[in-house]
């Protein structure tokens, strides 16, 4: 479903401030693959997900998406194979557009968009049955701005905005990291509940190790712009934080995870 | 001053003039509103296209082009004026307000141009047939009415298609537009293509009402559509508060437009010269603005907080 190989990206080349972020990043997802990703600040774990996004194009490496290749498309070309939820949940939804019309806005991704009406009267009726499985209320409020949303709705409502016109691939961007633990763990299920249902393919970057081997098939260490470790299945289900953090001390050469990994 | 040397019936006769030069510039201001407010781009652009409009409207006029077809074309050139701000911002990495100012800028030198390098170009009501004229005034109020309101339909019905609905995405949260598969830089182009447009429109309108076109018409035309803007707003807001709707809001633009009009007949009526206008106009959006930023803060103050922790 996605290859990506040998992705390179360096910021601010050739200024004092040269930062190798991606050096060869390789990954090879089969279809329904759900892929956590961890590792340390400046590890590369957003920064690949941006890259698969297209938010800058990459330096090396190619990426391939169901067969197409995709590294020379800008990043709303990719949105059509793409459904993505942000850390901040201000940035996945249009906080002065109705609730309704954010999904209608989804619901047209990657089509082109011409002068049919921007949202009719049986996507509303579509959007408030799928509003009504969220179980936040929010079906009634249709018509609300979504700026008077609160931060777990919004995130709810942009897993639903994203899983709406089924992806190729799912980007999770620490989409829970803004969130109180309680709900934190209502959008997990909801991932996991959106991605089984759908059977999606997903990438999820998260700084919760125990989120990391709970959810999804497979897992996922970067280390300063590289994957030092790949594991599915089976040992991945048998994995505890206590190995992940052993991990981590050995490829940080003794030095300890970082306190957000720690505490999590 | 001497208010008993001022006479209430030149107030009154003066009146339909202003509503009528209002729903005008109502027209200008709904184009502002576009960029202003959905777009969230402060364009400036409309300074120069204004009087594009103008020279675009008379010069076609005076050449036994039909009035119609004249303003048809002052709308195509005012979508090109706007196209290029676009393409300077989007193509060029131009900031906003500099992309707005290097178009004005420019058109200055095109609209002499456009009128054989001549100030101003007069159009007679009395030799050519116009939409509008102060010669006619109940004329130009039905007409300038059925534009006003023929334009907000449109854009109302516009703004609700899946292309307008991708512009406000744009507006508000840029980042989720790209997210969502829409090209912003293309989104922002159309934006301001339409918005100078209208613009045009609405400066090939006035000229045919005064009867000439003029190269400085255009001067300050920004804080007029500004004015209008926040006075409509603040305006429909006080009298429908949440109900006032998109409809509302680009209706209240034009009423913002004629209300400004009037203050500017009173104000002209009290005798004050007509060189301290724009600096009035100036203070009026300076003021209108400044009162809901502040009333928002008195509500929410350090002053406040300080009284009621010394408790």
């Amino acid at each position: 479903m996605l290859e990506i190989t040998n992705i390179q990206k360096t910021f601010n080349k050739g200024t004092i401030n040269e930062k190798p972020a991606l050096c060869g990043v390789s990954l090879h997802l089969k279809p329904g693959d759900f892929v956590t990703i961890i590792g340390g600040n400046g590890a590369g774990k957003s920064t690949t997900l941006n890259a698969i996004a297209g938010v800058w194009p990459v330096d090396d490496g190619s990426i391939i998406i169901d067969g197409e290749n995709i590294t020379g498309y800008p990043e709303y070309k990719r949105a059509q194979f793409l459904g993505r939820v942000f850390q901040d949940p201000m940035t996945g939804t249009a906080a002065t557009m109705e609730i309704g019309e954010n999904l209608a806005l989804a619901a047209r991704r990657g089509q082109s968009r011409g002068l049919r009406w921007g949202i009719t009267r049986a996507e509303k009726e579509q959007y408030h049955e799928m509003l009504k499985v969220l179980d936040l209320g929010l079906e009634d409020r249709m018509s609300s701005k979504v700026g008077l949303l609160s931060g777990g709705q919004r995130q709810a409502l942009t897993l639903l905005m994203a899983s709406l016109k089924k992806p190729k691939l799912l980007l999770l961007d620490e989409h829970t990291a803004a969130l109180d633990p309680k709900t934190a763990a209502k959008v997990l299920d909801l991932t996991n509940s959106i991605v089984n249902k759908n059977k999606l393919t997903a990438m999820m970057v998260t700084h919760n190790m125990k989120d990391a081997i709970r959810m999804g098939n497979r897992l996922v260490m970067m280390h300063e712009g590289q994957i030092i470790y790949d594991i599915e299945g089976e040992e991945k289900s048998k994995l505890h934080v206590s190995d992940l953090l052993a991990k981590f001390e050995e490829v940080s050469g003794g030095k300890f995870a970082n306190d957000r990994m720690m505490l999590a | 001053m001497n208010l008993i040397a001022l006479n209430p019936m030149t107030l009154f006769s003066a009146l339909p003039g202003n509503i009528a030069q209002g729903i005008i510039w109502g027209i200008m201001a709904v184009g502002v509103y576009m960029t202003f407010r959905l777009l969230h781009f402060s364009d400036l652009t409309v300074d120069g296209s204004f009087a594009t409009g103008g020279a675009v409207a008379v010069m076609l006029i005076i050449n036994d082009v039909p009035s119609p077809v004249a303003l048809l074309a002052a709308f195509g050139v005012g979508l090109l004026a706007g196209m290029v701000t676009g393409i300077l911002h989007t193509a060029f990495g131009i900031p906003d307000i500099l992309a707005g100012i290097l178009s004005q800028i420019a058109l200055y030198s095109v609209n002499l141009r456009i009128m054989f390098g001549k100030a101003n170009q007069a159009v007679s009501v009395d030799k050519y047939y116009l939409l509008v004229s102060l010669r006619n005034i109940p004329k130009s109020l039905i007409t300038g009415g059925i534009f006003a309101l023929a334009i907000i339909i449109v854009l109302y019905w516009f703004f609700g298609t899946e292309k307008g609905s991708a512009i406000r995405a744009t507006g508000c949260n840029p980042s989720m537009s790209m997210a969502q598969g829409i090209n912003i830089n293309s989104t922002k182009v159309l934006t301001l293509a339409l918005s100078n447009g209208l613009v045009a429109l609405s400066g090939g309108l006035l000229a045919q009402y005064q009867g000439f076109s003029d190269v400085n018409m255009g001067r300050g035309s920004i804080v007029i559509g500004l004015a209008a803007v926040i006075i409509g707003e603040v305006l429909g807001e006080a009298l429908f508060g949440k109900r006032l709707n998109f409809f509302g809001r680009l209706l209240f633009v034009v009423i913002g437009g004629i209300i400004y009009y009037i203050v500017v007949g009173v104000v002209l009526w009290l005798k004050m010269p007509s060189n301290d206008l724009k600096l009035f106009t100036a203070i009026i959006v300076a003021v209108f603005l400044a009162v809901p930023y502040l009333r928002a803060k008195s509500q929410n103050s350090y002053a406040k907080a300080a009284k009621k922790g010394a408790k």
